[in-house]
This record gives structure tokens, C-alpha cells and sequence, in this order.
């Protein structure tokens, strides 16, 4: 690029991201196993980076695709940890890439795609399923008199301790860690997981919400919310801190309650 | 090639787009069928990223506020450039549109008496900026993407990228598709379609914005020969951390947050004596570059950047928890700031396009000031109603986006009811348009070339480009010289080169294809941005430093042409305020 600028825009613009005058950098190496949907099988692609202080996993990865690598193929979009995009296996962990720091890492990072998702390419996973099982549960707020929801004159009026009851649980950006630290997930495909149980409760705990019986019908199963076994991966690792075996144990008390 | 047929497609996810299409489901009671696409998982659109709140004016008897004074306030913040009449219908229709929200089961924050809780925001003479904790974006949208699923005539498409438009006889057909997943090339023919592919601000390199935000819609609709409206006007933030460019909401500020620099002062004194550090944007971004400019600030080491802080501390950890408990978590993840503790460095961030497809007070597309393209709608920051004209208020995006949502996705679904099915033909001269683009993507992208550019470092010099000679500040000389660097690199991306030849989430591809629309709109910015010889809202000339009424108030259109932008000027809609000086 030109130095030669209108001097007072230049004076102006005290310099860009990309002037970096005194970066404190680190070599790290990357070691990403990729798939590859030709082949049907997984790789090693093995990098060495150089990232500074403040960089993410997801800015090393970004790196690497600019500047050694650009068949990598991740999935990204807000890098600000509330899209949900970037889950992937960190040192053996699920974890968003672009909420966490790289350089704390040490030296070495390994990176897997998410598990106990089918793999597309490289890091990129068909979460599919995942949505399908969301749907089934009716994720959404049911009202006996639709068109009166359709018509708002009023608002639902919620005290914000009625907001408590479901408030934690809204805050799930369905990234999938949960499904992937989650044992039951892992053995059985069917059983519709944390994340998917968790909005079950959501909608029913919301106080406008007059749907719950239909979404406890559809979960009391054991591809539902007795198939949990409260291992507690899921919330050990949600990056949210939405704690979704905390929504399981409260989903399966009001089942439970109901039938009494 | 495969071809599927709606009676209503609506390219994008984010709140426009998800907000009409569960519009056009209710309007239609289920007889029309209705494709939703997004380049992204859907309910990944940048829209969650939205932090501070929604504007409505929902308790007047309560608050004193009225239509009239968001209605003001909304074309003071314009610097008089917003359409009148638009402004008018959109403030009338803002408090349905957070009780419909409401009901479909947004967490609001809440009042102790159960209605929703309203905060303070820049421009706005009164709190009137509903709020869902500071993620409220997100919380709109996962309810919106939610609620969606109710209906079974609506199909969701997932990565699912357009990238062209078809258009014959002007009339919109629709478009062609690239699936990523598969990687195959699809046709989505439409009797009527609807726009929310969101902003461009990723044009910029210091930005707020995800990054699959690249302007896509507006390129797309700029080469199919519609204009682009008023894209000179892009919003600086005032506060993105630096050094990674990220948002911090200015709720932080509403909240009671400082501005203050290297000498401890609240330099916001200076600029805006009464409005303080809750001025509009377009006033505290320059500030914040003044201070730094004179000696004010501080300077990032790693970055080379300059500063300033943003206290917050005084609000206590209390308040902070809960209400900007995200900034608090993105500030210690990203920066390893703790704001309870100690002030955050910012700088002015690219943000917000105020600009975008042509089109009237409802969200219909036009070709130019008298005629319209009979079935296109455009909704949400993809469109210039103009709601925002030179620049937008905080909060009153995602009103907009859900205003206009349900506006055009009422007026889009009745098109659609009475359209005949004739016109989901796929005519001769349409099948070459699309052969033209199969080419376009799988020859002329894939090809390999043995001096082949990198779009990686096209997109790098682009970024430096824009955040140097179009940032808060701009003059002739850096607007001539970005506009010869652009030129230059649309040149080279004749000549790039796609390295991935896989066809399945071929990442490589996807953001080559993006990078020819942000240099498509990066040239309207800087050519819009160049005729304009005045200093209004966002845009700032250092050699025409006053809002010149006279020749100036009116709205930029650019049209496509080979040799690059062609502009002309349709009037700003004057209703009832006229234009004066815009003091805070
Ligand atoms: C960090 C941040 C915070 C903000 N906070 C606020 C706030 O507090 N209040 C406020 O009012 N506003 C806020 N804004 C602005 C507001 O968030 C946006 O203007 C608004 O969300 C835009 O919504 P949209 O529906 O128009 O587009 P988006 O949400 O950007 O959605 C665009 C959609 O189009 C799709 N798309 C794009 N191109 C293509 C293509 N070629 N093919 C297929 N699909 C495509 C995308 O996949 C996506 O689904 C904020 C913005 C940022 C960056
Ligand atoms: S519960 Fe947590 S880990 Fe699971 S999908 Fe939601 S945010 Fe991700
Ligand atoms: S990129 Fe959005 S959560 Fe990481």
C-alpha cells in the first residue's frame, strides 16, 4: 500500500490493526485432525504459528488458513462466543475456539472436530440431527388461543423472578459441547441429549408458556429425559455456563411431580 | 441442475429475515410455501451478536414519552437525511413489534412490576431501549429462529449461499444457490422475494461484525441493476476493544459508563456538553479520534493502535452483573480486562451500513425514484428505507429489522397469494444466465492460473485500505487513493485463485465469492463517499467540514456500470420537521 497519503488523513489514522510495532508473538504448533469426505477418512495436518498474546484458537486457526493452508475448512462467523459456530475438540475437550485463549494453551494445541456429530470436512460437522431432535420438542411458546399470541395488544406481564425460572436456561447459543462431552449421546444416537432436553424445559418453565404437558409427553421416555444419567459432562463444559444437567434434573422433577 | 420452486424465497436468517418469514406464515395461513436460505447455520446470523436493546415507545403514559419525540429523535440522529414519512410508520409500529416479541417469548428484562424494562441510549431523549440483559440479539433471535419451526410451510435452508440474482424483463425470478454442504449449484425460482442479507461492515478489518457480513445482498442487487442507496454512511462505533475490534454495547455508557483520556478527563465535555458520553455515535467516534489525534490517548503496544478507555467501574460489580454481564465475560476472555476492576481500551469500530438496496417507505425495491421491481422486497440493514439516513441510532436497528420484517413479510406473502404459477418458468435467456454463473464460479474461480492472485492478501489490502482512507475521517486525496488501490484489486481478483478443489464446505470458495461483493461495495462506498462534498452524520469530509442543505440533501443512488459506479440523487421526504443545526 501507498504511503503517500493526504497528510491529514494519514495524521488522522494513527495506524492500522496490521502495523503491529511491537508484538509480543509465540510459536505454537497446531496439530489438526481433518476429515477428508473424498477419502472418507481422518488426517493429520500439523502447523507452526506464530500468535500473540490476546490471540483465540480460532484467530490461530484463521492464520493458518491466510497464510499456510486455505483448503482448511472451519466454521466461524461471530468470534465473539454468541453465534455458536466454532465448537470443536480443544486438547480433548469441547470448547468454543474463539473464547478461548491459545498462548495459555502451551505449546502444542491439538484440535478435533466436534465429537459424537458425523464429520463433513475438516472441522466442519452435519449438527443436523442435533436440530431435527430441537424441533421435535417443540421448542417454541405454546398458547391455547394462537390468534390472541399472534395479535398482541398487551404484553404477558413476568415478574423477574418468573424470568429466573427459564432465564439460564435461554441463554444456550446450541453450539453442541454438551451433546459432545455427553456419554449417552455417545452410545446412544436416538437419546435426544442435553442441549435438546434443556430447551424442552426452557419453553415449559417459561410462565407465558402454556405447552409444557405436550413437551413432557414427547421426552418422558428413555430416549428422553430418563435416558440422562447425570454424568454432568454437559454443564462441565458448556461455554455459556447454561447448565443443562441442571435443566434435565428439573424437567424430570415436573414429569415426575405431573404423575403423582 | 437442480431447481426448486417457491411462491416466496427470503434470502437471509438474521432478525429481518426470520421476523418475515414467520410474518408471510401467518399471513398466508399456510397456503403459500416459503424458503428461507442463509450462507450460515440460520441461527448463526450475526443478529445475535446484538447487545444493547430495541427501541419502542411502550409506556407513554407512564414514561412521558411519545411517537413524536422517537420520531425526532430518529431524524435528529440522521442528521436530517432519514425519509420523514418512514421514520413516522416505523415508530408507530416499534412497541407492536416488542409486545409481538414478547409473545412469541423473549426473556425481557424485567421492571419489579413485570412489564419490560427500558434503558437509555445514545441520541434517544429518554430511555425507550427495551432490553434482554446485554445479549439482546441473541435472545430475539434464538426466539425468532424457534418460533420459526412452528411452521410447516416454511423450508430453512442452511448453508445455503446465493450469488446471483435473476432478474427478466424487471421482474425478479430469483437466484442461484451455491449449497456449500454439497457444493453443487441450485436454482431457487421465486414469485416474490424478500432481501435480509444484512449489512457489509466487513469491508472493514476493524470491525464489530461477524465475519460472514460481506454485503452479499447489496452487490448481488447492485449487478442485477438496482441501485444502492446512501452506502457513503457507514457507522463507526465509538467503543469496539481493541485490539480485536469487538463490540462493546453502548448500554455500557447508557449504563452510566465514562469516556475518559490519557489525562483522567471525560473529554466528552468538550464535544457534546449536555449529551456526554451518550451523544450519538457519529459524534463520540470522531471525539475519541480527536483525543487520540492531539496526544490524548494511549497507544496499544502489541496493535500500534490508539485509545482510549472506557470506565465502568464505578457502576459496581453489582450493576455490571447484571446488566452487561457479556461485556464483563468478553472483556476478561478477549482482553483479560476485568471492567469491575479496571477501564477497557476502545477505539472507533466499523459497525453499521446505513445504506443499502434501493427502496420506498414500505420495503418495496425500486429501479429508481418512480419505479419498481413489482416482486422484490428488501428488509433489515440489507435495505435503505432510509430509517437511519446518515446515521443510526443505537437500538433502533433490530426495531427496524423487525418492523420491516413484518411489513415485507405481509406485503411479500399477498404478492405471492395471487401470483399464477407461470411465473416459476425458467425461460432460455434465464438457463444461460445461470450456465453464466455455473462458469463464473466452478471455471473462472477454480481455475488455476500460474501468476494467480491470493484473495487472502486481496482481502487483507482491501481491509487496510478501508480502515485507513474511509474510516471516521475521510478527505479527497485519501478517497482518490483508496478508490486507484480498489480498482486495482478488483483487477487482481480477475485472476485469483481457489486452492481447495474439494466441493464440500470448500471454505476457500465461499470467501473468494464473498470477496468480489465486498469489492464491488467497498468501490460504491468510496465513489459515494468522494461525490459527497459535505460532512453529514457518519461521513465526515476534512476539507468540507459542514452539512451543506443547499446541495446536499438528498439520497446517493449508485448504479452498476463496467467502468464502476454510476451515481445519481433522488430527494430526502420531509414531513414534519425541517432541518437545523444538530447540537447535543
Ligand atoms: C456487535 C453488534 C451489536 C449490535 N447491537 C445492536 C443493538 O443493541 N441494537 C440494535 O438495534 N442494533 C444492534 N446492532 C445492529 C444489528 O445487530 C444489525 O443491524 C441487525 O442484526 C441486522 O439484522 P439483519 O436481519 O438485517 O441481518 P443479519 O442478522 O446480518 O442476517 C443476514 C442473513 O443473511 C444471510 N446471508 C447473507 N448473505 C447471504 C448470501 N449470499 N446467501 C445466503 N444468505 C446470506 C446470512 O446468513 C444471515 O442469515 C449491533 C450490531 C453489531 C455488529
Ligand atoms: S447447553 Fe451449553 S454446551 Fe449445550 S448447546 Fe447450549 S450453550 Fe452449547
Ligand atoms: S465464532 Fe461464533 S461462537 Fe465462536
Amino acid at each position: 500500500m501507498s504511503e503517500k497519503t493526504s497528510g491529514a488523513v494519514s495524521k488522522l489514522q494513527l495506524s492500522t490493526p496490521e502495523i503491529s510495532p511491537k508484538t509480543v508473538s509465540k510459536l505454537i504448533t497446531l496439530k489438526v485432525k481433518r476429515y477428508d469426505p473424498d477419502a472418507g477418512r481422518y488426517k493429520l495436518s500439523i502447523y507452526r504459528i506464530s500468535v500473540t498474546r490476546f490471540d483465540t484458537v480460532l484467530d490461530a486457526l484463521l492464520k493458518v488458513v491466510r497464510d499456510q493452508d486455505h483448503t482448511l475448512s472451519v466454521r466461524y462467523s461471530c468470534r465473539m462466543g454468541i453465534c455458536g459456530s466454532c465448537a470443536m475438540m480443544i486438547n480433548g475437550v469441547p470448547r468454543l475456539a474463539c473464547m478461548t485463549n491459545a498462548i495459555s494453551l502451551g505449546d502444542v494445541i491439538e484440535i478435533e472436530p466436534l465429537k459424537n456429530f458425523p464429520p463433513v470436512k475438516d472441522l466442519f460437522v452435519d449438527m443436523d440431527q442435533m436440530f431435527r431432535k430441537h424441533r421435535s420438542v417443540k421448542p417454541w411458546l405454546i398458547r391455547r388461543d394462537e390468534e390472541e399470541q399472534f395479535t398482541a395488544k398487551k404484553e404477558y406481564l413476568q415478574k423477574p423472578e418468573e424470568v429466573d425460572a427459564y432465564r439460564l436456561f435461554s441463554t444456550c447459543i446450541k453450539c453442541g459441547a454438551c451433546m459432545a462431552a455427553c456419554p449417552t449421546v455417545a452410545s446412544n444416537p436416538d437419546f435426544l441429549g442435553p442441549m435438546v432436553l434443556a430447551q424442552a424445559y426452557r419453553w415449559s418453565a417459561d410462565s407465558r408458556d402454556e405447552g409444557a404437558h405436550i413437551r413432557f409427553d414427547i421426552v418422558d421416555n428413555p430416549n428422553g429425559v430418563f435416558g440422562c444419567h447425570f454424568a454432568g459432562a454437559c454443564s462441565a463444559v458448556c461455554p455459556k455456563n447454561s447448565d443443562p444437567a441442571l435443566a434435565i434434573q428439573l424437567l424430570r422433577k415436573s414429569i415426575l411431580r405431573g404423575k403423582r | 441442475m437442480e431447481i426448486l420452486r417457491y411462491d416466496l424465497v427470503i434470502l437471509g436468517s438474521g432478525l429481518a429475515g426470520l421476523r418475515a418469514g414467520i410474518q408471510a406464515a401467518l399471513t398466508s395461513k399456510g397456503k403459500i410455501r416459503i424458503a428461507v436460505l442463509s450462507k450460515i447455520h440460520a441461527m448463526r446470523s450475526h443478529s445475535v451478536a446484538a447487545e444493547g436493546g430495541i427501541a419502542g415507545v411502550l409506556y407513554p403514559e407512564v414514561t412521558g414519552d411519545s411517537f413524536d419525540a422517537h420520531a425526532y429523535d430518529t431524524i435528529k440522529g440522521s442528521d436530517f437525511l432519514a425519509d420523514q414519512d418512514a421514520v413516522e410508520l416505523f415508530v408507530k409500529l416499534a412497541p407492536e413489534e416488542l409486545r409481538f416479541l414478547d409473545h412469541l417469548g423473549v426473556p425481557w428484562s424485567r421492571t419489579p412490576d413485570g412489564r419490560i424494562a427500558q434503558r437509555l441510549f445514545g441520541g434517544m431523549s429518554i430511555p425507550r431501549t427495551a432490553f434482554a440483559a446485554d445479549k439482546t440479539g441473541f435472545f430475539i433471535m434464538s426466539t425468532l429462529y424457534d418460533n420459526i419451526l412452528r411452521f410447516d410451510n416454511v423450508d430453512i435452508y442452511h448453508d445455503h449461499m446465493a450469488t446471483s440474482f435473476l432478474m427478466e424483463n424487471g421482474v425478479f425470478k430469483g437466484f442461484t444457490v451455491l449449497d456449500l454442504k454439497e457444493g453443487t449449484l441450485k436454482v431457487f425460482l421465486a414469485k416474490a422475494a424478500i432481501i435480509a442479507s444484512g449489512g457489509a461492515a466487513r469491508i472493514y478489518g476493524f470491525t464489530t461484525v461477524s465475519y460472514a457480513v460481506t454485503g452479499d445482498g447489496a452487490a448481488m442487487a447492485y449487478r442485477a441493476g438496482i441501485p444502492v442507496k446512501d452506502m457513503e454512511f457507514i457507522q463507526f462505533h465509538p467503543t469496539g476493544v481493541v485490539p480485536a475490534g469487538v463490540l462493546i454495547t453502548e448500554a455500557a455508557r447508557g449504563e452510566g459508563g465514562y469516556l475518559i483520556n490519557k489525562d483522567g478527563e471525560r473529554f466528552m465535555a468538550r464535544y457534546a456538553p449536555q449529551r456526554m458520553e451518550v451523544a450519538p455515535r457519529d459524534i463520540v467516534a470522531r471525539a475519541i479520534i480527536r483525543e487520540i489525534m492531539e496526544g490524548r490517548g494511549f497507544i496499544h503496544e502489541e496493535s500500534g493502535l490508539g485509545y482510549v478507555y472506557l470506565d465502568l467501574r464505578h457502576l459496581g460489580e453489582e450493576k455490571i452483573n447484571t446488566r452487561l454481564p457479556f461485556i464483563r465475560e468478553l472483556a476478561k476472555k478477549l482482553v483479560n480486562v476485568d471492567p469491575v476492576y479496571e477501564p477497557i481500551p476502545v477505539r472507533p469500530t466499523a459497525h453499521y451500513t446505513m445504506g443499502g438496496i434501493h427502496t420506498d417507505t414500505y420495503g418495496h425495491v425500486m429501479f429508481d425514484a418512480k419505479n419498481y421491481v413489482p416482486n422484490l422486497w428488501a428488509a433489515g440493514e440489507a435495505a435503505a428505507v432510509s430509517i437511519h439516513g446518515a446515521n443510526r441510532l443505537g437500538s433502533n436497528s433490530l426495531a427496524e429489522c423487525s418492523v420491516y420484517g413484518r411489513l415485507t413479510g405481509e406485503a411479500a406473502a399477498k404478492y405471492a397469494l395471487e401470483a399464477s404459477s407461470s411465473m416459476l418458468e425458467l425461460s432460455s435467456s434465464l438457463e444461460e444466465a445461470v450456465k453464466r454463473e455455473e462458469k463464473r464460479i466452478f471455471d473462472e474461480l477454480f481455475k488455476t492460473e500460474t501468476n494467480a492472485e491470493d484473495p487472502y492478501q486481496i482481502r487483507g489490502e482491501l481491509w487496510r485500505t478501508m480502515d485507513t482512507y474511509v474510516y471516521v475521517f475521510r478527505d479527497e486525496k485519501g478517497l482518490m487513493e483508496a478508490g486507484r488501490i480498489i480498482r486495482d484489486l478488483k483487477n487482481k481478483y480477475k485472476r485469483i485463485r481457489v486452492d481447495d478443489r474439494s466441493r464440500k464446505y470448500n471454505m476457500n470458495l465461499r470467501e473468494a465469492i464473498e470477496l468480489g461483493n465486498m469489492l464491488d461495495v467497498a468501490e460504491i462506498v468510496i465513489v459515494s463517499a468522494l461525490a459527497r462534498t459535505e460532512s453529514r452524520g457518519a461521513h465526515y469530509r476534512l476539507d468540507y467540514p459542514k452539512r451543506d442543505d443547499v446541495n446536499w440533501l438528498k439520497h446517493t443512488l449508485a448504479y452498476y456500470t463496467p467502468e464502476g459506479p454510476r451515481l445519481d440523487y433522488i430527494p430526502v421526504r420531509i414531513t414534519r420537521w425541517k432541518p437545523e443545526e444538530r447540537k447535543y
